[in-house]
C-alpha cells in the first residue's frame, strides 16, 4: 500500500502545517469541469511515474472562473462505490457565480470522496478519488485516508470512529419495542430506516446494518443513528412543544450516551459568533490537542543579556536579527546537549536528530507557522540571517515548502518584545523541547562580594518531553545557553 | 376616451351598465368598444385593442371616480339580464368552481342571463381542497423552514430559539382561508346576480338541464348555451385503499388532523411536492414514490434536477423512482402502512415500505359522473369531456355538439384552476360571437415550494422536438439568482431562470423559474407570450432595482436575438 502510494511520505512529516501536501501528490489529477479542458499536465505526470499500476485518478477542485480561488462542494450527485461513465456529473461546485455541474472525463468508480459536501477546498486540490476498477477501490480508499490526514483536518467534520461506539453486539437483535407486538416475522427482518436516518448514517459512515432502531415498528429513527454515531442529538426544532429547555435532554436511555456528552452542551452565550477554523487554525488546534498525550516540565533560566545585545548592535547594520542570534545560541547550545534535540515517536526509544533545525513560531495573520532554520548550528549568522529573510517573505506570502516548517527539531518561540518578562510554551508534536524566550529587562543585581550592579536580564523557559529529557538534562542545556549568550562572541565565529 | 378606457379596466367584474337583453346594446356606453372589453386571459384578439391604447391613459387611472361609479353599476346589475326569448337562463354552468365562477362573472358582465350549479360546495376543488388552502399551509411551512434554518438566520444575524407550531393552529388557519375565498366567491356571484342553483346538475336533452339534491324534486330549467365545469377529484390507482386516516388524498391531507412521522406520497408532481414541503417543515419525514425514472417528471429536465438538488436531497427525503405502489394497506392490528412497490417495467416486486401514513398523490380524475352525457351522445375519454380548440364539446361522432362547452379539469387540456377560469371566459366570448381561442402556451403554472417553481410555455425537450419539426433554431438563455441583488440581500440565492426562444424572430416559447417568489415572477414572461412580445422589445423594459424581476430582465438581455430586419415597424401603433 505504501508502496503505491508515495503521499504517506508527506503525510507523515508535517508537525504543524502541511496543507500543500497536495503539491506533491503522485497521482495523477484530471479535471472536467463542463468545459472539458485537454489534460496535457496528467499525461506528464502520469509518465513520470511508471510504477503505479493502478489507476487511480485524483478528481481536483476546478477553477470554474477565472476569479475563482477556492470553490464550495455543494452536493456531490454521486455517492462513494458508485460506477461512472465518462461525462457524467459527479459533483457540484459553486463558485461565486454559479452551481455548475462537474463531469468526470474517464470511466471508473468512485472510490473516496475526500472533500463531503458543504466543505470548500482551494482550486486544484483533490477531492475525491476516481478507481478504475473494483480491485483499486480499497487503494484509493487508503489514499485518500492518508490524504485527509495530511490535510488538516476539516473543521466540522467529527468522525469518532464511527464502528466502535456503535452497536454493543454486533448483530443486530430482532427489535421489540414495548408498544408495538412486531408480528412474528418469519426469517430475518428487514432493517427498515427512515429517509433522514438514511442520510445521516451516509454522512456519518454508520453502517445501518449494526444499528437497532428504537422507533415505532423497530425502525432505525435519526437519533437512532446519532447514538451510534456518538453525536449529541440536537433539539428538534420542529417539535411542536414550545417549552425551551437548552438543559441537554435525555432522550437516549442507553447509559453511555449520556456519560459521553458531558461538557460539550453549555448552553451558547447569547450575541456568540462562531467562525470555522481556517485550514491553519485547524492544523495548529490539532496540534496542540495532540501535546497533550506528552508528559512536559519547564524549566526556567535567567541570562544576563548585556553583551548579547552589545553584539547585536554591532552586527545589526549587517542584517542580523535578535531571532537569528537567539536560534544560532540554541542551536550551539543543542550540539552539547543532543538528547534536547532528540524526540521521542514512540514512546519507547530516543530519536536522535542528526541535523540542528531551529523552528521559530511567527504569528502571521489570523495563524501561526514555524518556519524552520535548518542546520542552525553549522551556518553563520550572516547566512541564517538571509536564510530568514527569505523564510519570512514566503511566510507571508504562504508559500512555504512541507520541509521548511515542519522539519523543525527545536522550537523557539520569542515574547520578549511585547514586554513579556516569562510565559511557558506547549511542546509540539515531534519534537523534544521547545524554549520560550521573555523580555530582556534591567535587573539590579548583587554579585558575590556585594557590590550591585544592574545587568539586563531575561528570562528562558524550555518546555521539554520527560520521556526523553530530564531534569538536569535540561538544566545543564540551559547552563550552555546562558554562558553563550552571557559571553556571545562564539556566535560569530 | 382614455377615460372610458380607464374604467373598463379597472372594473373587471362590472357588468355593462345597462344590462338588459340585446348584449350588443349592453356595451352602449362605452361606444366603439363594446364588447371588445380589454380581458387579459391571454386573448390575443383583445390584446391588440389593448395595444392600441393610448398606455397612458391605462397607466393613469384614478381609483376614486372607477369605486364611485362600480356601486352605481352593481346595483343595476342585480336583475342579472334577462334571457333570451324561449329560455330560463342564456347561459348555465354546471360547477361552481372557479371556472364556473369565472364563466358567471364575465358572462353577467357581457349581460347573459346566468345560472350556476352547484353540486357540493362553491370554490369546487381549488377555494376547498385544493389551491387555496394548501397555499396556508405552505404559508406556514415556509416560516417553519425559515425558523428552522439557523444557519440562514445566523447570516442574517437572526437569533430566535426553537421555533414550534400548534397543529391545530395550522389547520385552522388552512380551513378559515378556505371559508374566506368561498364566501367572497359567493358573495361576488350574489352580487352580480348570478342565479346559484343547488343540486346535481345532469344534462338532459342539448339545451335543458335538471338539478336537486337527493331526496327532494328535480327541477328542470332550459338554457341557451350550458358549461360543464365539474372539475376533478383525487385519482387514486387500482390496490390502493385510501381509509383517509393513515392512507389519504390531498383532501383529507389538508385538514392536517395530524403530522405523521413519516409518510410516504405517491407521486412527485406539484402536489406531491407541495406536500412534501409542507410536511418536512412540520417535522416529517418524507417518502416519495414515482413510477417515473425521475422525480418531478412533468418539470423542464433542468429545473428539475435542480429542484431536486434544493427541494429533495437537502431535506429528510428520500424516494424510489421506475415503481408503482402496486399495493397500500392502511395501519391496522398494530401493523404499519404497508406499500408493496413493482418495478414499473417488468411488474416485479421490488420493495415493501413500511410507513406511518401515505398520502396518493397521483393526479386527478374527471368529475364527469351523472352528467348525463348520454343524453347528448357524447363518451369520454378516459373520463375527460372531449372538446374542440373554443371548449366546444364534441360527441362520439365527432361532431360539434351545439350549445354545450366543457372547461377546466373536467375537459383535462390543462389541469389548473386559472386556466380553467380563462376557458371560461374564452366560452363566453366566443357565446358573445367573438371568435376565440385561448393561448394555453400563455398560461403560466406554479408550485409553490420554498423556493418556488413556475413555468410557462414549452420546456426544453418539447421546444427541441418542436424545432426539429418546423425546422427553426432554439436557443436557451439562463440566468441565475445568486446574482441578484434582492435575492442575495435576502440570502436565498439558490435558483435559475431559463428562457427558451427562438433567435431568428425572437419568440418567447418557454420560461421556467426555480427561485424565490419565482411563482410571482413568471407573469412578466407569460404576459410577453400572451401579448405576442418579443424579446427585442421586452429587453429595453425598466425594471426596479433592485427586485427579483431583474432576474428576468437578464434572461430577456442575455438572449441573443438575430434579427434580419428592423424590428421596429412590426405593430401599428394608434395615436
Amino acid at each position: 500500500m505504501a508502496a503505491s502510494s508515495s503521499t504517506t511520505s508527506v503525510a507523515g512529516a508535517g508537525p504543524l502545517l502541511s496543507f500543500s501536501s497536495s503539491l506533491s501528490s503522485p497521482s495523477r489529477r484530471l479535471l472536467l469541469p463542463l468545459v472539458r479542458r485537454s489534460s496535457g499536465g496528467a499525461g506528464r505526470r502520469a509518465a513520470r511515474i511508471p510504477a503505479i499500476s493502478a489507476k487511480i485518478r485524483e478528481i481536483f477542485m476546478p477553477a470554474l472562473s477565472s476569479t475563482m480561488t477556492e470553490g464550495k462542494i455543494v452536493s456531490w450527485v454521486k455517492s462513494e462505490g458508485d460506477r461512472l461513465s465518462k461525462g457524467e456529473s459527479v459533483v457540484v461546485v459553486e463558485s461565486d457565480k454559479a452551481d455548475m455541474d462537474v463531469e468526470t472525463f474517464y470511466d471508473g468508480i468512485l472510490a473516496a470522496i475526500v472533500v463531503p459536501a458543504g466543505e470548500s477546498a482551494p482550486v486544484g486540490a483533490p477531492i475525491g478519488l476516481l478507481a478504475e476498477t473494483e480491485d483499486e477501490v480499497p487503494l484509493a480508499k487508503a489514499q485518500a485516508q492518508s490524504q485527509s490526514q495530511s490535510q488538516p483536518a476539516p473543521v466540522t467534520q467529527s468522525p469518532p470512529s464511527p464502528p466502535s461506539v456503535a452497536a454493543p453486539s454486533p448483530p443486530p437483535q430482532p427489535p421489540a419495542p414495548v408498544a408495538t407486538p412486531v408480528a412474528v416475522s418469519e426469517g430475518p427482518r428487514k432493517i427498515v430506516a427512515t429517509p433522514f436516518a438514511k442520510k445521516l448514517a451516509k454522512q456519518h459512515k454508520v453502517d445501518i446494518g449494526t444499528v437497532v432502531g428504537t422507533g415505532p415498528y423497530g425502525r432505525i429513527t435519526p437519533s437512532d443513528i446519532e447514538a451510534a454515531a456518538g453525536i449529541q442529538p440536537k433539539v428538534p426544532v420542529s417539535s411542536p412543544s414550545p417549552a425551551v429547555t437548552p438543559v441537554p435532554q435525555s432522550p437516549s436511555p442507553s447509559a453511555d450516551a449520556s456519560a459521553k456528552a458531558p461538557a460539550a452542551a453549555l448552553p451558547p452565550i447569547p450575541g456568540s459568533t462562531v467562525v470555522p477554523f481556517t485550514t491553519m487554525q485547524a492544523a495548529v488546534s490539532k496540534n496542540m490537542v495532540e501535546s497533550l498525550s506528552v508528559p512536559t516540565f519547564r524549566v526556567g533560566y535567567p541570562v544576563t543579556t548585556d553583551a548579547l545585545d552589545a553584539l547585536y548592535e554591532k552586527v545589526k547594520p549587517k542584517g542580523v536579527t535578535m531571532t537569528v542570534l537567539l536560534a544560532k545560541a540554541a542551536a550551539m547550545a543543542l550540539a552539547k546537549h543532543p538528547v534536547v534535540n532528540a524526540s521521542c515517536k514512540d514512546g519507547k526509544s530516543f530519536t536522535y536528530n542528526e541535523s540542528i533545525n531551529i523552528a521559530v513560531a511567527v504569528a502571521i495573520d489570523g495563524g501561526l507557522i514555524t518556519p524552520v532554520l535548518q542546520d542552525a548550528d553549522k551556518l553563520d549568522i550572516y547566512l541564517l540571517s538571509q536564510r530568514w529573510k527569505d523564510l519570512l517573505k514566503k511566510s507571508r506570502a504562504k508559500q512555504l515548502q512541507p520541509n521548511e516548517y515542519s522539519s523543525g527539531t527545536f522550537t523557539v518561540s520569542n515574547l520578549g518584545m511585547f514586554g513579556v518578562d516569562r510565559f511557558d510554551a506547549i511542546l509540539p508534536p515531534g519534537q523534544g523541547a521547545i524554549m520560550a524566550v521573555g523580555a530582556s529587562k534591567p535587573t539590579v543585581v548583587a554579585d558575590a562580594d556585594g557590590f550591585f550592579s544592574v545587568k539586563s536580564k531575561m528570562l528562558v523557559n524550555v518546555t521539554a518531553d520527560h520521556r526523553i529529557i530530564y531534569g538536569a538534562d535540561l538544566a545543564a542545556f540551559l547552563q550552555t545557553f546562558a554562558k553563550i549568550v552571557e559571553d556571545p562572541e562564539s556566535l560569530t565565529l | 376616451m382614455p377615460a372610458s378606457v380607464s374604467l373598463s379596466f379597472s372594473l373587471p367584474l362590472s357588468p355593462a351598465a345597462s344590462p338588459r337583453s340585446d348584449p350588443s346594446v349592453a356595451a352602449s356606453p362605452f361606444g366603439a368598444f363594446r364588447c371588445s372589453g380589454l380581458r387579459f386571459c391571454g386573448l390575443r384578439r383583445e390584446v391588440l385593442s389593448l395595444r392600441s391604447l393610448n398606455s397612458e391613459a391605462s397607466g393613469r387611472i384614478s381609483p376614486y371616480p372607477a369605486r364611485g361609479f362600480s356601486k352605481k353599476v352593481l346595483a343595476a346589475a342585480k336583475s342579472n339580464g334577462s334571457p333570451t326569448k324561449g329560455f330560463d337562463y342564456d347561459l348555465v354552468i354546471i360547477g361552481a368552481g372557479v371556472g364556473g365562477h369565472g364563466a358567471a362573472l364575465h358572462a353577467v358582465e357581457k349581460g347573459l342571463k346566468t345560472a350556476i350549479i352547484e353540486g357540493d360546495i362553491v370554490g369546487g376543488t381549488c377555494v376547498n381542497r385544493g389551491c387555496v388552502p394548501s397555499k396556508a399551509l405552505l404559508a406556514v411551512s415556509g416560516r417553519m423552514r425559515e425558523l428552522q434554518d439557523e444557519h440562514h438566520l445566523k447570516a442574517l444575524g437572526l437569533q430566535v430559539s426553537s421555533p414550534g407550531y400548534d397543529r391545530q393552529s395550522v389547520a385552522d388557519h388552512a380551513n378559515n382561508l378556505a371559508s374566506k375565498i368561498r364566501s367572497n366567491l359567493t358573495n361576488s356571484m350574489k352580487a352580480l346576480g348570478v342565479d346559484i342553483l343547488t343540486g346535481v346538475g345532469t344534462i338532459v336533452g342539448s339545451q335543458r338541464v335538471k338539478y336537486g339534491k337527493v331526496g327532494f324534486p328535480d327541477a328542470e330549467v332550459t338554457a341557451r348555451n350550458i358549461i360543464i365545469a365539474t372539475g376533478s377529484v383525487p385519482f387514486v390507482p387500482n390496490g390502493i385503499e385510501v381509509d383517509g386516516k393513515t392512507v389519504f388524498t390531498s383532501d383529507h391531507a389538508l385538514k392536517l388532523e395530524w403530522v405523521p412521522d413519516w409518510i410516504a406520497i405517491v407521486g412527485s408532481g406539484y402536489i406531491g411536492l407541495e406536500f412534501s414541503d409542507v410536511y418536512t417543515a412540520l417535522g416529517s419525514e418524507v417518502t416519495f414514490v414515482e413510477a417515473l425514472d425521475q422525480l418531478m417528471p412533468g418539470f423542464d429536465p433542468e429545473i428539475g434536477k435542480l429542484a431536486q438538488r434544493i427541494l429533495i436531497n437537502p431535506r429528510r427525503i428520500d424516494y424510489h423512482t421506475g415503481v408503482f405502489a402496486k399495493k397500500i394497506t392502511p395501519a391496522k392490528d398494530g401493523k404499519p402502512v404497508l406499500i408493496e412497490l413493482i418495478d414499473a417495467k417488468t411488474k416485479e416486486l421490488k420493495d415493501t415500505l413500511e410507513v406511518d401514513a401515505a398520502l396518493i398523490a397521483t393526479g386527478r380524475a374527471p368529475f364527469t359522473k351523472g352528467l348525463g352525457l348520454e343524453n347528448i351522445n357524447v363518451t369520454t375519454v378516459r373520463g375527460f369531456v372531449p372538446v374542440d380548440e373554443h371548449m366546444q364539446v364534441m360527441d362520439a361522432d365527432g361532431n360539434l355538439v351545439p350549445h354545450i362547452y366543457c372547461i377546466g379539469d373536467a375537459n383535462g387540456k390543462l389541469m389548473l384552476a386559472h386556466a380553467a377560469s380563462a376557458q371560461g371566459i374564452s366560452v363566453v366570448e366566443q357565446i358573445c360571437g367573438n371568435n376565440n381561442v385561448l393561448n394555453h402556451l400563455s398560461i403560466p403554472a406554479a408550485c409553490f415550494t420554498h423556493p418556488e417553481i413556475s413555468m410557462v410555455g414549452l420546456t426544453e425537450p418539447q421546444a427541441r422536438e418542436k424545432s426539429e419539426k418546423d425546422g427553426f433554431e432554439i436557443r436557451v438563455a439562463k440566468t441565475s439568482f445568486k446574482a441578484n441583488t434582492k435575492a442575495l440581500a435576502e440570502n436565498e440565492g439558490e435558483g435559475l431562470a431559463k428562457l427558451i426562444y427562438r433567435p431568428d424572430t425572437g419568440e418567447i416559447l418557454g420560461v421556467h423559474i426555480l427561485g424565490l417568489h419565482a411563482a410571482d415572477l413568471i407573469h412578466e414572461a407569460s404576459n410577453a407570450i400572451a401579448l405576442g412580445t418579443r424579446i427585442q422589445d421586452i429587453r429595453f423594459a425598466v425594471h426596479a432595482h433592485p427586485t427579483l424581476s431583474e432576474v428576468l430582465d437578464e434572461l430577456f438581455k442575455s438572449a441573443k436575438v438575430n434579427l434580419g430586419a428592423s424590428p421596429s415597424v412590426t405593430e401599428p401603433v394608434a395615436v
